[in-house]
């Protein structure tokens, strides 16, 4: 079927601020579905309240409105323009819902506004519990036993009835919001309670728990000719009871029989065939009984999804692209594969790879959290590895993770405890792969390991190999370890670093030894098709093997770091920024290529870079990297502290750094040399100083009077900050860090009690700094800048504070020598203007500035920082009347129990812009009011 | 358990010279075949097992062989029919509760030489741009140059001789003798899987040896046919072009798979040609022209009908081409109740996208 030529304007609803559960694989998507409308002409109308989001930008989309996702928001668009249909599917839980609240009140019918991709309907039966049950028995499928609450009497008579371990899932929630997992009647009455406050309609359904089944997931395509495709088939390494989103999972499934993917198929075609209309991309997931093999329909999601996001860089198949052309009207056959341009869209992509998915945990930041991972999602970000195999694939992830781990192992850091071992094994926490590890190694029998994690034997074997391989290593020295046993090791995806710290030497030794041997890398095409089809478009991973497929063109050309997996105080405000690079760098006639690991990225979209490399931002694959493709420089300013770490082992091999040095860089970031150019500068700043000990501390804070900022010198998002106000709370607050971070350097800060706290973001080019914006925060000082409601430009700081801010940025960016980027965080006290700290990178601000001033910044920055272009050389026409606020987002939602108030270490999982006319708007006088409620000190 | 194989070398050497090396697996030996490729994720016992496949030296892209192990009742045939397995992972261990067995006891039983750790995607790619061609697997430790002789001195695969080893030699019957339909089936090597949806069709089926006459086959007194897959080149079966031919001058049904699909054309005067490296895999996306919808189909074919003869013919008619290359996947003879796919309808489930090819079958004969 062809496409329907009567639609010319469709209205796409984005997924909001990030939450735990809808992060940023809904900017993938709804960037993608932009994209993917405009090319086949028609108009595309954007709602998203998130400014930190490529789909927002006019890059994407012909009209952007950074509207709260409200009906009354939806109205005001409906009245500006001219809109055909409405796309729902494309962000997440929140357009669905809110595409059926403006239903319900009649708007799509007032304005005449088709619904595309899927009948409404639908929703209500894949959301409300009871209905989908009675909808699968209806077409002959299994689901768990179940019944619907609505009271907790009602519960309790279900309990009863269905017995233990029974799962409470609230409906019409996302992630498995205020879902949990019920073992013993004991806690039942407890979580049920919580489960009916978190459903927006007070009901929960109770299901017979199929704990340790198999859980798999189908991710597929329908068109409007009820043409079907499965997409991938995604197998979790941890099986049934913990969510999915929680998950190690694994692409293509691999423990799955042919008979088996049959039938998992058949049901999947099943249920969305019967579901109504339905064109585009669909989720179903299913539990199935190890033993006998029955299956059981857990859920289906009728919209892209953050599977969907993984299953789109897992196969190449870019599935939000597709279905949004579905959604016109096409079938699949009538589209091209994007990635081979020769075959046909009706495929279902083959792999010669194995992708292994981790989730990125931030329990640091929840104190008093639940760390068992459950029903309920808690997962902040994710990463993906790519690989030959399983072993290098999982180990690929480890590295991506940016937790201190260097692979599986091998790092030093394991336990020795049987028993304890043994108890993270039961109760699964993030680190329980690395756990399974620990527990081969000290000899527990696979089968034991089994009996507690219900982990397939298969893993548990492939898992079993990388110990054998550490064991066979430690027999050796660099010197005589042989060829094929390092070749082995490399293999099995241990990094240089994991080798090193077995034979006791340096990772550039091993390096070196690796060289010497010839067990380099090479790098292989993504293509959909396991090499059946020639592929045009380059997007590649890294493994061991005989033939490499990238190859290196004559063009300059410039990698860009990305940031890694998304978590507090880093997320996708950098891939917006890194996007943003990417393009510029095109613009400016280089050949762009990306690196980053983290699947629900823009910038891992396979056509946004002119070479995309799915690789860990971990040292050993960049310098592989670089040496294969002898870039002309690295930008490190975009891709948040992630990229900026790596900047030092850059400029000691020679590698240029795009934009401000490493010297400048490290000049901001080394606090003791920091301190003093700012005091050559004549700049305030709060007394300070550094201490390894408790001793120490004291001594320091004695200096700088109380309150004291006592923190790490490392940190992101100010991670284990605290405020403390006498010596008592100093000293516990210095033995806790030290027994977290060991021997790291303390930094203690006089705290600016009750200061006002504002920031700049700037560009200096060598010659002119531009200021790109000045905000105020309504919070007081001690709230994290990330937590705090941040207002463009300053509401209540007189032009003498301002002027000062703005030329101490000046004399900051010219001693500094910043060649691009620049955010300063400022606290003004009595008048008087103290500078607290100074990024040499890309902020969280950045882009909701260039989304307030509409002005492209990044764009501007990225050329800057090339050189190619002066401050002077760009127009700065900023486009708001009033003000714009930066209000943060938390998910406290998911840790129940935590303490919700804020401080010195930021919580808040997303953000949101709203634009005010005056200083007289109700909600900014609600916020002002507020502004020290959550006030932790 | 011991680490995995450090030193048992292999080494896999293509009549191009091209050398792969690699490490043993399956069973030590030595073995020549035509190298093929299969990109498919799944169905590795059914594939290996396909009579479509004998003699055939198959890479699989799929990273990991092998680690859900050989069920009960689900090959393709009764034996192993592949010569030799070239992969990157082979599954040590195995883990399902259906498996009888792992994959390495089925090669060493069957006498399947393979290698592993293997850059199977370089050499998908190097069968891609040169064609598919012989190659010769070894891990007894002979010298390249050993190879390269014996790999000269192998002779030219004979269809004849690859039947013999498929086909039953023997008649025999599946299904309840008092089923509603009697289905002939001339065995050129016909996957189980097809037998078995015959018999869910409610037929009761006779399986011929692929030398057996008409004659002889139509004392059975079927109502309808059935030419299945099975390996080699379709233009050497000079004599089953004829039966097809004399089974057309009757009203019965006749239904082509595969080789079956083939040799149908060719009794229509289609010519039908090798092709570089063939389709062999589960994913092979196929769109049926009479209906318009598409469909994900089993593929393991390396003989194509030539697109440009059956368009012009006044005898067939395209049903089916692939989305991928365009080659013609289906065919239908003019004012006769007999047509022919290229794919396999190997299915285990009604809601199959082409479940429909038997019904259209049984429905020719009702």
């Amino acid at each position: 079927m062809p496409k329907d030529t009567s639609i010319k304007s469709v209205l796409i609803i984005g997924s909001g601020p990030i939450i735990i559960g809808q992060a940023c694989e809904f900017d993938y998507s709804g960037s993608q579905a932009a994209r993917s409308l405009r090319e086949e002409g028609v108009e595309v109308s954007l709602i998203n309240s998130n400014p930190a989001t490529i789909m927002t930008d006019e890059v994407t989309a012909d009209h952007i409105y950074l509207l709260p996702l409200t009906v009354e928001s939806i109205e005001q668009i409906l009245q500006e323009r001219q809109i055909d249909c409405v796309l729902p599917t494309m962000g997440g839980q929140t357009a669905l819902n809110l595409c059926k609240e403006a239903s319900e009140i009649g708007l799509w019918e007032k304005y005449n506004v088709r619904v595309i991709g899927l009948d409404l309907h639908t929703i209500e039966t894949t959301e409300d519990r009871e209905l989908f049950r009675e909808y699968c028995e209806k077409i002959g499928l299994k689901s768990a036993p179940s019944m619907v609450a609505n009271s907790m009497l009602e519960g309790k008579d279900a309990a009863q009835k269905i017995g233990f371990p029974i799962v409470i899932r609230p409906s019409y929630t996302l992630g498995g919001t205020g879902g949990s997992i019920v073992y013993k009647p004991d806690n039942f009455e407890k979580l049920l309670a919580h489960g009916l406050q978190s459903s927006p309609v007070h009901e929960v359904l109770l299901d017979k728990a199929v704990i340790g089944w198999k859980e798999i997931e189908i991710e597929l395509l329908r068109d409007n000719n009820d043409n079907v495709i499965i997409v991938c088939t995604v197998e979790n390494l941890d099986p049934m009871g913990v969510h999915t989103g929680d998950s190690i999972t694994v692409a293509p499934a691999v423990t799955i029989s042919e008979k088996l993917q049959q039938k998992l198929k058949e049901q999947s075609i099943k249920l969305i065939r019967n579901i109504g209309n339905f064109s585009g991309g669909c989720n179903v997931q299913f539990a199935v009984d190890p033993v006998t093999e029955d299956v059981i329909v857990v859920e289906i999601n009728p919209r892209v999804s953050r599977s969907s996001a993984l299953a789109s860089k897992a196969t190449g198949y870019p599935i939000a692209k597709i279905a949004s052309k579905l959604a016109l009207g096409y079938s699949l056959d009538e589209l091209e594969n994007q990635i081979t341009k020769t075959t046909s869209a009706f495929f279902e992509p083959s792999l010669d790879y194995i992708i292994v998915k981790i989730p990125r945990w931030n329990f640091d930041k929840f104190h008093g959290a639940d760390t068992t991972l459950g029903f309920q999602m808690k997962a902040v970000g994710e990463v993906m590895g790519i690989g030959r195999n399983f072993n290098e694939a999982l180990q690929k992830a480890c590295q991506s993770l940016e937790n201190r781990k260097i692979g599986i192992g091998a790092d030093g850091k394991s336990w020795t405890r049987i028993q304890d071992v043994l108890d993270s094994l039961e109760k699964p926490s993030w680190d329980r792969i690395f756990k399974i590890y620990d527990a081969i190694n000290l000899g527990v029998p696979l089968s034991s390991i089994h009996k507690l994690t219900q982990i397939d034997m298969w893993f548990l074997n492939q898992i079993k190999d990388l110990s054998l391989i550490e064991k066979e290593i430690r027999k050796y020295t660099l010197d005589t370890l042989p060829k094929n046993l390092l070749e082995e090791a490399k293999i099995n995806g241990f990094s240089d670093a994991q080798i090193a710290w077995i034979l006791s030497v340096d990772e550039d030794e091993v390096y070196a030894k690796r060289k010497e041997l010839g067990v380099m890398r090479v790098f292989k095409t993504v293509d959909t098709c396991a090499g059946e089809y020639d592929a045009a478009t380059p997007y590649f991973y890294s493994t061991f093997g005989v033939e490499n497929e990238s190859i290196r063109s004559e063009k300059k050309k410039i990698i860009v770091l990305g940031a890694g997996p998304n978590r507090i105080g880093q997320g996708i405000e950098f891939d917006y920024c890194c996007v943003h690079g990417l393009l510029a760098l095109k613009e400016e006639g280089y050949e762009a290529i990306m690196i980053n690991c983290n699947p629900e990225t823009v910038s891992t979209d396979f056509d946004v870079a002119d070479k995309l490399y799915f690789e860990p931002v971990f040292w050993e694959h960049l310098w592989e990297l670089i040496e294969h493709e002898q870039p002309e420089g690295v930008i490190v300013q975009l891709g948040g502290q992630t990229a900026l770490k790596l900047a030092e082992k850059l400029t000691e091999r020679g590698v240029k750094i795009i934009g401000s040095s490493y010297n400048s860089l490290d000049l901001a970031e080394d606090r003791g040399r920091f301190s003093d150019l700012l005091k050559e500068l004549n700049i305030p700043y709060p007394e300070y100083g550094t201490a390894h000990n408790a001793d120490q501390a004291l001594e320091v804070a004695k200096r700088t009077g109380y309150p004291v900022l006592v923190r790490p010198s490392y940190v992101l998002g100010g991670q284990r900050m605290k405020i403390v106000i006498n010596d008592d709370e100093l000293e516990m607050a210095v033995l806790d860090l030290l027994k977290h971070i060991g021997d790291n350097q303390i930094l203690i800060d006089h705290f600016l009690d009750r200061a006002i706290e504002a920031e700049i973001d700037a560009i200096y080019d060598g010659e002119t700094v531009k200021i790109m914006g000045v905000m105020e925060h309504i919070e007081p000082a001690g709230i994290h800048s990330g937590d705090s409601n941040a207002v463009l430009p300053p509401f209540s700081l007189g032009p003498f504070i301002i002027d000062t801010m703005k030329e101490y940025t000046e004399k900051l960016c010219k001693a500094l020598e910043i060649r691009g980027l620049i955010n300063i965080q400022f606290a003004i006290k009595d008048k008087k203007v103290f500078v607290i700290e100074a990024n040499p990178r890309a902020s969280r601000t950045t882009p909701f500035i260039s989304k307030a001033y509409n002005i492209p910044y990044l764009n501007y920055a990225t050329k800057i920082m090339l050189g190619t272009k002066k401050v002077k050389d760009f127009e700065y026409k900023e486009k708001m009347e009033g003000y714009a606020i930066k209000e943060p987002v938390f998910s406290f939602n998911k840790f129940p129990g935590v303490s919700k108030e804020l401080g010195p270490e930021m919580k808040s999982t997303g953000e949101t812009i709203r634009f005010i006319k005056d200083l007289k708007d109700a909600y900014f006088r609600q916020l002002y009011r507020e502004k020290s409620m959550f006030l932790s000190k | 358990m011991e680490l995995t194989n450090l030193n048992q070398e292999a080494v896999l050497l293509l009549e191009d010279g091209t050398v792969f090396r690699g490490k043993q697996c399956g069973n030590a030996g030595i073995k020549v075949g035509e190298i093929n490729f299969v990109v498919g994720m799944t169905g590795f016992q059914e594939i290996f097992t396909d009579p479509s496949n004998c003699g055939q030296i198959l890479v699989t892209t799929n990273t990991h062989v092998g680690n859900y192990g050989v069920a009960p009742n689900e090959s393709a045939s009764n034996k192993v029919q592949i010569a030799g397995l070239v992969c990157n992972k082979f599954a040590n261990n195995y883990s399902r509760v259906q498996a009888e067995k792992g994959l390495q006891e089925l090669f060493e039983e069957n006498d399947v030489v393979g290698v592993e750790d293997i850059d199977t995607r370089a050499l998908v790619r190097h069968i891609r741009s040169k064609g598919s061609m012989l190659g010769i697997l070894s891990s007894n430790g002979e010298k390249i140059d050993e190879l390269k002789r014996q790999l000269k001195d192998y002779p030219k695969n004979n269809t004849t001789d690859l039947l013999k080893n498929v086909s039953t030699p023997q008649a025999y019957t599946v299904g309840e003798e008092t089923a509603k339909f009697k289905i002939a089936v001339l065995d050129l090597g016909v996957r189980k899987n097809i037998l078995d949806n015959l018999v869910w069709h409610d037929a009761y089926v006779k399986v011929f040896p692929y030398n057996t006459s008409l004659e002889e086959i139509n004392k059975f007194q079927p109502q309808a046919y059935l030419i299945p897959n099975g390996p080699g080149n379709p233009n050497d079966l000079r004599e089953v072009i004829r039966m097809i031919q004399t089974i057309l001058k009757t009203d019965k049904p006749l239904l082509g798979l595969g080789l079956g699909c083939q040799l149908m054309a060719i009794s229509q005067n289609v010519e039908v040609v090798k092709m570089n490296h063939g389709h062999r895999s589960d994913n092979q996306p196929v769109k049926n022209l009479m209906t318009g919808k598409a469909e994900t189909t089993i593929q393991s074919y390396s003989y194509t009908i030539n697109r440009e003869q059956a368009e012009k013919s006044t005898l067939i008619q395209i049903t089916h081409v692939n989305l991928n290359d365009e080659v013609v996947e289906g065919i239908s003879i003019k004012n006769k109740k007999a047509f022919g796919v290229q794919f396999l309808p190997i299915i285990y489930t009604k809601e199959h996208d082409s479940a429909y090819i038997y019904d259209q079958f049984f429905e020719l004969i009702k």
